[in-house]
């Protein structure tokens, strides 16, 4: 027995076999499940199948609109959140620079304040009073007080797009400072013998040899895009629905959240995942694909 | 050292000893949505230990917020696993509660004997096919508090407001002699417009389930309100969306409106979270809409119910029924949260003239009196097992889209959110 445990042939099973179980319990399991839920009508004690019923009830404006703001946040924070880690990252990997270790720290610090902290604090921060703090400060430009979160689409999206800014950009510094390392010195090198200036090392040497990271940041910034939900929960938490006026803030999350957790209709919220789930995929799939991650290394 | 040791040893074991000797405690796990409510079960469970030694509990309450709440026993009732012994469910939730096998524990064996006591409605909505399953807190009585600094500075009296065409004009008074709005309307909640419309009869839904939430009544109704805010401008929409945001509580606090309409329960709002409006405030019945029409509304509730995953049903049941069931408790009920309790023969008991926090906080000299004039104007709601959906998009859409940002006329917008729900 001793000897069959320590053998090539149960010994890598062994090993995986962590990964197996839980992928099948976490994973597996879950998927199947709610693919069956996604055909059933869901009520305690009582369970039956209804067809393609949760489907059909999905067209209708929330599911639109749910749609619509999850992809909206999705393109807005990987436009912003991919180009200015990228400058910040830059200018951060010079290391004799000794405030840039600060900088590194200070940038990296709201990643640690909890989703919310943080969205309570904007919350008040973007009041609709005059003298909330943001109010005040814009009153002597001339702007006039305004609601930031209650029925405006499009400050709400700003509110939601500039939490992530603040709060994502010091992880994908991160991100873009490990890739930065990993380029050679001695590529610079020959660019600044050859006269290269700056922003020619920028864009010919530094995001050419950054695009595995890039590429891997944007795969899990659509990710999190997507799945985003803790956020406009949080800015809009007071609001005892759950939801947000006008469903300036409703996320495709969000929507499973308001009927299969609020409304326990558990069924019509597993067909809310699968829809996410294949639209994520279908993302995905064409993000990576225009980025070439398919393609043959050229040789 | 270690003598010390045994010593320490032999005392653990005496006072473990003790406590189980002693340990006829049961613990009662308890859950609810509003902090406020913690104040009244603590108080309830000391009463109660008091007058039943043998049957003490040990009430482990706690407050959730209020969609975490409704999540957690929801998802425990449809688990089979993890709810409580006993729990508060709000109003407009309750339905979700009520379908497929109840998970909730008939009350009906310790309401009968005291049946005819309480104020029947009250009843009837945590109700189905006759089974009792929860006990409110209160009737909810919807009154208008008035900041009597503001109603004086503009030179109003508010016992001349009896239509709402008067307390309209009382409003541009005020906005005109001190430039503040006489209200605020909530855009992100129910409690500005659903007692408005059970004032005229009508309501979301008829009394045998049908949506009538688009109704001349309703329309007429919300078209009135809008105008309030852009017509005769007394009204503006509450900072924070609803009248339980913070935003409101500190502009309201700062004196910042000259009145508000919600439910009696508000009362427990203003002494707790608006300090400094302590003696400024005076209640009154809310104005009518025709000459003989109603004063008030029954808004609101909090059913508390006792689940059937509890292994103290038993217990819980007796303890629930004594805390919001019983004469005792129905007193306490006003004397701790200042709600107008569900049973009508505690109405007019000595101990609810007698002075408490809310008689200290409010002008009027007896709130309950002023309540008894309006008891029996009060329009019973009916609720479905589509008012969960319904309450969210009077809540979300229309009135963000009707007082806020004037997307959609009144019948627009009531019209397109009935015609989703009938689908």
């Amino acid at each position: 027995m001793r000897r069959s445990i320590g053998s090539g042939r149960f010994a890598p099973y062994l090993f995986v076999l962590p990964f197996i179980v839980s992928f099948l319990a976490f994973y597996l399991y879950p998927l199947v499940s709610t693919i069956i839920m996604s055909f059933q009508d869901i009520l305690p004690g009582q369970t039956h199948f209804i067809g393609l019923l949760n489907y059909q009830r999905l067209k209708n404006p929330f599911m639109y609109t749910a749609i619509w703001n999850s992809f909206r946040y999705t393109v807005f924070t990987i436009a912003v959140l991919i180009p200015i880690p990228v400058l910040l990252a830059v200018m951060l990997n010079n290391p004799g620079n000794p405030a840039n270790s600060v900088f590194r720290g200070a940038l990296f610090i709201p990643t640690l304040v909890s989703v919310v902290v943080a969205g309570t604090i904007i919350r008040l921060l973007f009041a609709a009073s005059p003298l909330a703090i943001v109010n005040s400060l814009l009153s002597p430009f001339g702007v006039k007080p305004m609601d930031w979160l209650v029925g405006n689409a499009s400050s709400a999206m700003f509110l939601l797009v500039g939490m992530a800014t603040w709060r994502w950009t010091g992880v994908n510094i991160v991100y873009f400072l490990s890739g930065l390392q990993n380029i050679p010195r001695e590529l610079y090198e020959a660019a600044s013998i050859d006269g290269a200036s700056a922003w020619y090392k920028l864009f010919r040497v530094t995001i050419p040899l950054l695009k595995p990271t890039i590429i891997f940041v944007t795969t899990i910034s659509v990710f999190g895009g997507f799945a985003m939900f803790e956020e406009s929960y949080i800015l809009w938490s007071g609001n005892s629905g759950g939801g947000s006026p006008n469903n300036v803030g409703l996320t495709m999350v969000g929507y499973i959240y308001l009927k299969g957790f609020q409304g326990g209709a558990m069924g019509l919220g597993s067909a809310i995942g699968l829809i996410l789930l294949l639209i994520v995929f279908a993302v995905s799939l064409l993000q990576l694909n225009l980025f070439g991650f398919f393609k043959r290394e050229e040789q | 050292m270690r003598r010390f040791l045994v010593l320490i040893l032999l005392l653990t074991v005496a006072v473990g000893f003790n406590a189980f000797a002693q340990g006829k405690t049961t613990p009662l796990t308890l859950w609810t949505f509003q902090p406020i409510h913690l104040d009244f079960y603590n108080a309830a469970v000391k009463v109660w230990n008091a007058q039943n030694p043998g049957k003490a509990i040990d009430l482990q309450a706690e407050a959730f917020p209020y969609a975490d709440l409704h999540n957690k026993l929801l998802v425990a009732v449809q688990s089979g696993v993890g709810a409580p012994d006993i729990a508060d469910i709000e109003i407009s939730k309750f339905p979700n509660f009520l379908q497929g096998d109840i998970g909730l524990v008939p009350l009906n064996d310790v309401i009968d004997p005291f049946r005819d006591k309480f104020v029947q409605a009250r009843l009837a909505i945590y109700a189905k096919d006759g089974i009792n399953y929860a006990l409110c807190f209160h009737v909810g009585a919807t009154v208008m508090y008035y900041n009597m600094d503001i109603m004086k500075a503009a030179g109003v009296n508010i016992d001349k407001i009896a239509l709402w065409d008067d307390y309209v004009k009382a409003g541009q008074q005020v906005v005109a002699k001190t430039g503040k709005p006489m209200t605020t309307l909530e855009t992100t909640d129910q409690w500005s417009y659903w007692p408005l419309i059970t004032q005229q009869k009508s309501d979301f839904f008829s009394p045998d389930g049908k949506i009538t939430l688009d109704n001349a009544t309703n329309i007429k109704t919300l078209q009135f309100m809008q105008d309030m805010i852009y017509k005769s401008k007394i009204a503006v929409t509450a900072p924070g969306g609803f009248h339980h945001a913070e935003q409101y509580w500190g502009a309201m606090n700062a004196g910042g409106f000259g009145s508000i309409w919600m439910p009696m329960w508000y009362m427990g709002r203003f002494t707790d979270y608006m300090p400094d409006l302590a003696g400024k405030i005076a209640i009154r019945p809310l104005p009518r809409w025709t000459k003989g029409g109603y004063r008030s509304a029954g808004m609101g509730g909090t059913g508390t119910a006792v689940f059937k995953q509890s292994k103290i049903q038993d217990l819980a049941k007796k303890f629930l029924f004594f805390a919001k069931g019983s004469k005792q408790g129905n007193i306490m009920i006003w004397q701790i949260l200042g709600f107008d309790p569900i049973r009508w023969d505690v109405w007019n008991d000595p101990a609810m003239s007698a002075p408490n926090k809310f008689t200290e906080y409010f002008q009027n000299d007896n709130i309950f009196k002023m309540l008894l004039t309006v008891k029996d104007e009060i329009y019973p709601v009916t609720l479905t097992a589509k008012t969960p959906d319904l309450t969210d998009m009077v809540r979300n859409t229309i009135m963000v889209q009707v007082l806020q940002d004037r997307s959609k006329t009144p019948a627009q917008a009531l019209k397109e959110a009935a015609d989703q729900l009938r689908q």
